[in-house]
Formats: C-alpha cells, structure tokens, sequence
C-alpha cells in the first residue's frame, strides 16, 4: 500500500470517523483498540485467524465469471465475488470470526451485536458457538418480522434474540439498543459490531477483517484476466462489504470503485436509504458520516426493500472516499434491485441477497456501456435464500 | 459570576448539595414544559436539566427515550427549546439552566449559531452526552465564548488522564454518572460512588453533580451528604408521563419534588 494511511491515530478520516460515545464507554473502546493493536501484531493470532477462515468460512472463495449475464448484456465481463459461499451465506462471517477470536483473546465471555437482515446476527451466533461464548443479538421488530428465517437460525444456533421496538424497530435502533447493553456490561460483553461504522476502532476494525474479499480477488482477477478490473462494484448500507472489497484497490487509481445504496422507492420519494447520495455530514451511533437527517437534526427513518441496507449512516471511511473523489456512490431502487435479483437467479442459477442485487442492478446497467474486453467486479455479498419470503410476497405468492 | 458558579457558591456557604431536577423540554406536551419548569423551582430545584430531544438517545433507558420520542411526534424542535428558556427566564432570572442532550441536532444547527442562540435565551450549560472531550474541543471554547459552560461527563470507568483533559476543558460543574449503565437504570454502589466524590472534586476544582439511577428521598440524602449536586431524571420523567392535562403535569411535578428538595435541605454534607 502506497500513501493511504487513514484513518489517523485518534480514528479519523478526514473529518469523518471519530468517537462520539458516552463517557462510560470511552475506556472499553480504549481497551479495544489496544488489543486489536497488539492482536494484529501477533504472528499467532494472524495465523489463527487465517486458518479460521480456510477451515471454519471456506476461504479462499471464488472469483467467479459470469459468463451468461456477460454476453446478454453485450459489454463488460462481469465477475463475481462469491462472498455467498461463505459458511453462513454472506461476507458477514469474515468479521464475526476476526472479532469473536478477539473478543477470546480479551477474556469476554459475553457478545452482543446489532443485526439488520440478520446475516450478522447469524454470522455472530455462530462463531459465538464455535467460541463457546455467550450471544445476544438485538434486531428491530420489524426486521424480525421480514427476516424470521434469520432469526430462527439465530435460536437454532444458541443465540438469544431481543426485539427492539423503540424509534423505527429497525438497524439504527437495534445499534442503539446494544451500544446500552454495552454501556451496562461493559467488563463482561464484547461488542460486536456488524458493520464498517461506530466508533473507533471499530471502522477500521471491520475493514481489516474484510479486507481478505479484495486481497483474494486482486489476486484472482490477475491470474483470471491478466491485469487489474476496470471497475469495482457493491452494495452500501453500513458499507463493509464495500470497503473490504475497495480498500486492497485503493492506491491503484485507474479501478473505478462504485457503491450503490438503497435507492427504495425512488431518490425523489424520500423513501430510500441512501444518505451518500442525498444525506449530508453529521453524527450518529459513534462516528462523524454521511447522515439521512431532518433540517433540525434528527434521523430520518428509512426504507428498503432489504433490510440489510435499511439504515440512516454509512461507514466513515466512505464519507471520506466520497468527497475524495476516490470512489463514486450511486443508488439502485427498490424495482431494480428486483429485477436484477431474478435476472442473477436465470442467467447464472445464483440466487443473490437483496442487498447484493443493488450492487448487480448498477452493474447490469453500466456493463452495457463498456467495452467486450474490460471487467467489472462485483461483491456478491451473500446469497438470498433469507430473501426468498419477501420476493415471494412481493409476487403475491404465499410461500 | 455566571449563575452556576454564583449557585454553587451560595449552597457552599449553606452548607448543603443542590437539586437539580431533569425534564425532557416538550413533554408531557408542549405547553406544559415552562408551567413545569417554574413548578421544579417553586418545589425547591435549584437549578434545572432540560432535555432537547434526540431521536436516537442511545445513552438513555426506556424513560427518557420515550419522552423524547413523545416530544418529537409533538413537533419539539431545538429552537423551541431555546425559546421555552427565553421565556422562563422573563420571570425567572437565577434560577441555572442546563440544556442535556446529544451532538447532532446542535451540529445540525452549528455550534456558534447554537451557543448565541443559548446564551441570548439564558442557558447556562450545555451537557452533550455523546461528545468526549477529545472531539469537543472546538464545541466547548465556542460554548465559554459565549458565556455557557460546556459541562462533560465522568464515569466510574474514566481514568486519570480523564480527570486532566476534563478538567482542563469543562467548567460549570462535572456530570458524574453514578453506575455503568444507562440513565433509569438499577441502584448503584452508592458507598464506592460517594467515595469516589471527595476525590474526584479536589483533582477537578469543580463541583461534583451524581446522577443516573436516583429515584426517591432516601436516596437522594445519601448522595447529597457527598456531591455537590444531585441529579433525577428517569423517576420525575416517569410520572410527568401519566399525566394527562398541563395542571396535573405541574402538580405531579410538585408532589414528587418537595421531598426530594427537603432531603437536600435537611442533608448536612460531610466536608468537602
């Protein structure tokens, strides 16, 4: 890596990142990021860790060229990848691993996390098994309701599932919700925080641990093509799997990096999750970013037709890479993320989550516009089966 | 001298801890919340905690994130908390006002406008829960510019640099939160808290306010023998909350009060 050296020592990007915690929580973020320091620096943690991944998630993954959806396009190569065939179905489990071993490593016995779709969630249950560690999860009400596949798994696997009903009873409000447990069990509970946002060290925490999805596919794309890929491409909610895939890239300045937010309804509507596209800087949860928020200060609800992307703020590090003109953020609405979600399922026999559909609705829209011989990289970012109620419903179909 | 320093002064010669009560501004409605704060001095507060509402108070229990629930769908917007202290202060000029919430909606609002907007009302201090000293240096000499005491929180988990950074940037008083928890939360260790107290206002130079977790007369005269000032919030935001018109609100607030007001009163503190 070249001259990318963020975020700075206090947790900073920029303007963006941060922490801005209650005061209780101050010497637990600080005892965290200096066993974070002192982990990463550790050859046997590093070694743990990596075998974690091949043996326990099944890394390396494939870096998978969609041939089909390709050619019906009629432009770029569109490769895929293939953060689905993770243990668990989703890139979520890169970091639940990295944490909990952390976590082992500081002597909690206890994890909590926040959980949107639910794919963290079930990611956190599980390594909290394998880890024989205690597990919490808070999930919105109405996030309970559109993914009970996820929550069941969840029970299945040990976990005990809190519903949040304060605020909107979705992501933001199960983050408050366990930023409390935390605040109340501080000594005991590790937090394991799903997403490339909060506090820091939490941002770039997150980042490291999903760095591996661009490491692997750096190297497979030049083994497969021969070079780099022209473009990047990913679903943003909170943004990990984004910034895993784009941070290995960042200092090779001709890949294009693109993250697609939840355009829902439409920009217009207001019913939509994209706060880098519409929203403007502010504070919530821990961390300076990108905010969906009202003229007074208070956070817009939000809508998605996945629940996974259903949340006011993103990841700091992308506020940063937003203004710097490194990296572009778009949205995909609702319809189109739809349409691509069933376009993947018949062209590639890939059933993708609904969150990944938004990253191959930008995808499928500007692969068209390159040329036969450049390639676009897409995170797919997990796979749909946790969707496939909603799509159903959607359909009028009764599953 | 600024009315906090003036009161802590004041309740120092009388040798006695202050009361100060907290209210989310904008319930249990709108027109109740100066009626209430007049109420709060009349039964004996000292100096008031006035909530701006958040719509994400992750620092606080059901209690409080209620109300500010409550006060949002009610249309509470932080230039009417200003002015619901503009017009308190019409007949109540030395009473402290102390504005409690979170950094976005002040940001939203930036801090200077915000600062002059306070001070021009009558604010005396501002406690923003969710910004440390660290990321507030900007905020706080804003705030002292304006003649407002930015007023930072210490935790029984802070450490010794804590004390040095705090006491370097906050002034008005210390906001020590009484347990590891959220505010509304279980009883604390009062005998390590107040233990805590003695220590906490020699190294700082300021007076020690104790709140989170303090909900009825007993023990607000265990807390008061120690601290400079006492803080109930979640135990007064739940009764305001069952009431159903502005006079019930006031009287509630009353009742529930005076006892609270007569155990600071009646509490000799141990010297400080």
């Amino acid at each position: 890596m070249g001259t990318y050296a963020l975020p700075d020592a206090s947790g900073h990007y920029g303007p963006y990142g941060g922490r801005f915690v209650a005061e209780t929580l101050i010497p637990a973020l600080e005892e965290l990021e200096h066993a974070y320091q002192e982990a990463q620096r550790d050859p046997e943690f590093r070694a743990e860790l990596h075998s974690e991944l091949r043996q326990f998630v099944g890394r390396p993954n494939p870096l998978y060229h969609a041939e089909h959806v390709s050619k019906e396009l009629g432009g770029a190569q569109i490769y895929l990848k293939r953060e689905d065939l993770n243990h668990t179905g989703a890139h979520k489990i890169n970091n639940a691993v990295g944490q909990a071993l952390l976590a082992r490593r500081m002597g909690k016995k206890r994890v909590i996390a926040e959980t949107g779709a639910g794919q963290h969630g079930v990611a956190t249950a599980t390594v909290a098994t394998r880890y024989g560690m205690e597990c919490l999860v808070y999930m919105g009400e109405e996030d309970i309701q559109r993914q009970s596949s996820n929550v069941f798994r969840m029970r299945l696997l040990g976990a005990q599932v809190t519903a949040v009903s304060s605020g909107t009873r979705t992501l933001k409000d199960a983050l408050n919700e366990a930023l409390r447990d935390w605040v109340t069990n501080v000594e005991s509970t590790f937090y394991v925080i799903g997403t490339a946002a909060g506090p820091h060290p939490y941002p770039v925490m997150v980042r490291d641990f999903h760095r591996v999805i661009g490491d692997e596919a750096r190297v497979q794309c030049l083994e497969l093509t021969g070079r780099l890929p022209d473009c990047l491409i990913a679903c943003v909610g909170g943004g990990s799997n984004a910034i895993g895939l784009f941070y290995p890239f960042i200092e090779d300045k001709a890949v294009r990096m693109i993250g697609v937010e939840a355009g829902g309804l439409g920009l217009s509507t207001g019913q939509h999750a994209a706060p880098l596209t519409t929203g403007r800087p502010g504070v919530l949860h821990g961390n300076r970013t990108y905010l969906m928020e009202d003229e007074d200060g208070q956070i817009l609800p939000t809508h998605s037709i996945s629940a996974g992307l259903d949340y006011p703020g993103v990841g700091p590090e992308h506020a940063y890479l937003k203004d710097s003109g490194r990296a572009e953020y778009v949205a995909a609405t609702d319809a189109e993320a739809l349409a691509a979600f069933h376009r993947l399922c018949r062209t590639e026999g890939i059933i993708p989550a609904l969150e990944t559909a938004h990253a191959l609705a930008h995808a499928f829209r500007l692969a068209p516009t390159m040329r036969s011989d450049q390639t676009i990289i897409v995170n797919l970012s997990g796979r749909g089966d946790k969707d496939i109620h909603t799509v159903a419903a959607l359909e009028g179909i009764h599953l | 001298m600024s009315r906090l320093a003036g009161l802590f002064a004041q309740l120092q010669n009388a040798g006695r801890a202050a009361l100060i009560p907290f209210m989310t501004a904008g319930d249990p409605s709108l027109t109740a919340t100066v009626p209430l704060m007049h109420a709060l001095v009349a039964a004996g507060a000292d100096a008031i905690e006035l909530g701006m509402p958040f719509s994400d108070p992750m620092a606080d229990g059901p209690s409080i994130q209620r109300a500010s629930e409550r006060a949002l769908a009610r249309g509470v917007k932080l230039r009417m908390v200003l002015e619901w202290v503009r017009e308190f202060r019409t007949t109540n000029s030395y009473t402290p006002i102390i504005l409690m919430g979170y950094l976005n909606p002040v940001e939203a609002m930036g801090i200077t406008p915000f600062a002059e907007a306070a001070a021009t009302a009558g604010v005396d201090g501002v406690i923003l829960v969710d910004l440390t000293p660290e990321e507030g240096r900007g905020e706080a000499v804003a705030l002292q510019q304006c003649g407002i005491d930015p007023i930072f929180l210490l935790a029984p988990t802070s450490g010794q640099e804590r004390m040095v950074t705090v006491r370097s940037m906050g002034s008005g008083f210390v906001y020590y939160v009484s347990l590891r928890g959220i505010t509304g939360a279980a009883q604390a260790d009062w005998a390590a808290v107040l233990q805590r107290v003695q220590n906490l206002r020699q190294q700082l130079g300021l007076p020690v306010a104790i709140g989170f977790g303090i909900r009825d007369a007993a023990t607000v005269a265990q807390v008061a023998a120690s601290a400079d000032a006492v803080v109930v919030g979640s135990a007064l935001v739940d009764q305001l909350a069952e009431c159903a018109t502005d006079q019930e609100a006031v009287a509630t607030a009353i009742r529930f009060i005076k006892p609270l007001a007569q155990a600071v009163r009646t509490t000799e503190r141990r010297s400080a």
